[in-house]
């Protein structure tokens, strides 16, 4: 692993094996036997590990969902699919590069898969615009839902963006729009839907291919209506507090679990998904192929009505005693208006 | 002359010139000072009579001192286009007087400007039902604080100064009532709490409105007018685009009619939510849409956007909206908007 690729929250656990590889090579040369030690000096590693890993503040494990060796949508695709078909374009515009899809075949099963893509070199960033989806982006994504339900097929969405693509031709194709026409269309797509967050969860952009019968999110990687940089900018006017921003947001898998807004965490190997693509991959797929394996012998009415239920169940709010329902007289009506006048329409 | 002008526009005047020029308007040399004005580090010379003050001179051009030095010098939020109290008020857009009485039977749309002032629920009410005739549903409900969100301001205490100051529960009120005569239901956002953000109760009340709709098979008109999804309710906030859209496909799968109507503004999560999801997506003149406030756009385009980007005319141009409507017709065109839609006999032929 590339040094700066290395968190600081990580040196200590870098030090530790640093330290191990030192003694096998003098145990090498010299001919001695320090397998004890070493055995030692591994346990304590695991113990750092675990107890690092185990206690990631949160805005550490934004930082690990951002990990440039973590895998991206496309990897996952590719590992987890005995064959894939990748499908471009929406028929409209363009063929977005931050938002792929096509036809795979897992374990038997035929799926469609969705999801932002992202680049790891900066030629390949540039090309897949940070995962940043334009309107064409998120029609793609629909077309190919639409495919699928036409042909009964299930999809599963693999979100990984930071965010929607804030640009002028973005809002000129209408962004709003395009999301708002797939959070619809998605609440009532007659095929089961599986949405798992691998990476970035960021707000209406990450929304705009999230709705499904289940939800998850893997373990290090962040859902919530703003980015912390950007949550920060807005209520503390600075970037300088972006970690009290991620604590305020509550943004983590634990978090979102806790609050009812996911149905379950997929777990990452120690250290995250990144120092263990292989074991990653074998999760996400036994998660994709268990679901799936249910979702499917449920009849399609009772599918929709549970999938609207669960979203309509989410909210947290209170009930006060006064004003039940008031019938309103055009003189309270008149008053009304002239003392809400007085009120700063900022 | 006038004692401010400077009598030398010629820049980087020589200092001998000055003096030259000042016996020329008969000034005597005595009575010139050279004084430093600190701050921009200028120097000045000031022509001393006995009774005080009369000319200066600068080595910068002198105008500079009466333009502003600073820019991006922004008008504080509590001074920016209130709605006015009291008999007069000002057009934000002309800055012509307006008589308050006047405004209100103009549908708070100027008389000289036809600008449309940014107005709250109780006067949408007023407008579009029967003599203000309506039945307010679901007023009881108010926000929770799930996440414990604290920035500057704790979120509940934020909470009760937004209702304190607006008078309201939250950025949302929904009713019923007759609009020349057949019952609508108005779910109508206020901006003046917390910027009309949506959280848990705005997804509430219109998913309860939308409940009611079903029920009843009562059209609905949603009235859009906020900057999006509200931050302090973190994840649950984003969560309420997609419960209105689950409800709204409901909706949409009963036949029964749902008109969007965007004000200024409409911006983030909602635009990219329920605002964009009607029947018919209809806008007053003007007003701001969009799913990226203007700003966050220059920030990542690096340039100024064109004049009217984002305009109620710009997306009726891009293919957005179904057509502009002008506030003082709104009531009348809702009502034949959806009685199309309904499908109904008008009844006896005129």
């Amino acid at each position: 692993m590339s040094p700066n690729n290395i968190f600081d929250f990580e040196k200590p656990i870098i030090e530790l094996e640093h330290r191990l590889e030192e003694m096998r090579k003098i145990a090498d040369e010299n001919g001695m036997e320090m397998e004890g030690a070493a055995e030692d000096l591994k346990k304590k590693i695991l113990d750092l590990k675990k107890n690092i890993y185990g206690n990631l503040s949160r805005w550490q494990r934004v930082q690990m969902s951002r990990h440039p060796d973590r895998p991206y949508a496309l990897d996952y695709i590719k590992h987890i699919s005995d064959e894939f078909i990748e499908l471009f374009g929406d028929r409209c515009y363009a063929d977005d590069k931050a938002m792929i899809g096509g036809l795979a075949r897992v374990g038997g099963r035929t799926v469609m898969f969705i999801g932002q893509q992202k680049g790891r070199t900066t030629k390949q960033r540039q090309y897949r615009n940070f995962g940043m989806p334009n309107p064409e982006g998120y029609r793609k994504a629909l077309r190919l839902m639409k495919m699928a339900e036409k042909f009964g097929i299930p999809v599963v969405s693999l979100i990984d963006t930071p965010g929607a693509y804030p640009g002028l031709e973005a809002e000129e194709r209408g962004q709003g729009e395009a999301i708002a026409r797939n959070l619809i269309e998605m609440a009532r797509l007659r095929t089961p839907i599986l949405c798992i967050i691998i990476g970035e969860g960021a707000s209406g952009g990450a929304l705009g291919i999230g709705i499904g019968d289940r939800v998850y999110m893997m373990e290090n990687t962040w859902y919530s209506v703003i980015s912390p940089e950007s949550c920060s900018s807005i209520l503390w006017r600075s970037w300088e507090n972006k970690e009290q921003a991620a604590e305020a947001l509550k943004l983590t898998a634990h978090d979102n679990f806790e609050l009812n807004l996911i149905d379950g965490i997929v777990p990452e190997p120690l250290g995250g998904a990144h120092r263990e693509p292989e074991a990653a991959y074998a999760l996400v797929k036994a998660r994709i192929l268990e679901d799936l394996e249910e979702l499917t012998t449920l009849p399609m009415e009772q599918l929709l009505r549970e999938r609207v239920q669960k979203f309509a169940n989410m909210g947290a709010y209170t009930e006060v005693e006064a004003a039940p329902i008031m019938v309103k007289t055009p003189e309270s009506v008149k008053e009304q208006t002239a003392s809400s006048q007085g009120r700063a329409q900022a | 002359m006038s004692p401010w002008a400077c009598p030398f526009p010629e820049k980087n005047l020589d200092v001998r010139h000055l003096l030259a020029s000042t016996q020329n308007l008969g000034f005597p040399f005595s009575r010139l000072q050279r004084r430093d004005f600190g701050g921009n580090a200028r120097t000045a010379f000031s022509i001393l009579p006995l009774d005080g003050l009369y000319l200066l001179w600068t080595n910068q051009d002198p105008m500079s001192w009466f333009k502003r030095a600073k820019d991006n010098i922004q008008t504080r939020t509590e001074d920016k286009n209130n709605t006015p109290d009291g008999l007069w008020a000002k057009c934000p857009n002309c800055k012509k007087a307006l008589q308050t009485k006047m405004l209100r039977k103009n549908a708070y749309v100027c008389m000289h400007c036809e600008h449309h002032l940014k107005i709250g629920s109780a006067e949408y009410f007023d407008l579009i039902f029967d003599e203000g005739h309506f039945e307010e549903l679901n007023a009881q409900l108010v926000s929770a604080d799930p996440l414990h969100f604290e920035d500057t301001k704790k979120y509940p205490d934020r909470i009760q100064a937004s209702m304190a100051k607006s008078g309201l529960n939250d950025a949302i009120r929904t009713a019923v009532g007759p609009v020349h005569g057949n019952h609508i239901m108005v779910c109508a956002m206020d901006f003046s709490f917390i910027g009309g953000s949506m959280g848990s109760v705005v997804g509430e009340k219109i998913s309860r409105a939308i409940d009611y709709c079903l029920e009843h098979r009562t059209p609905l008109l949603i009235i859009s007018k906020s900057g999006g999804a509200r931050m302090m309710e973190g994840a649950l906030s984003l969560m309420q685009m997609a419960k209105i859209s689950a409800k709204l496909a409901l909706l949409g799968q009963a036949s029964i009619p749902f008109i969007s109507l965007l004000t200024d503004p409409t911006t983030g999560g909602v635009t990219a939510s329920f605002a964009m999801q009607g029947d018919l997506n209809i806008a007053e003149p003007e007003a701001l849409i969009g799913f990226a406030g203007p700003r966050v756009i220059k920030e990542t385009i690096g340039r100024d956007l064109p004049e009217g980007f984002q305009r109620s005319e710009f997306l009726l141009e891009h293919g957005f909206l179904d057509f502009i409507v002008s506030r003082k017709e709104l009531k009348d065109r809702l009502h034949l908007a959806f009685g199309m839609l309904m499908n109904e006999d008008e009844g006896e032929p005129a």
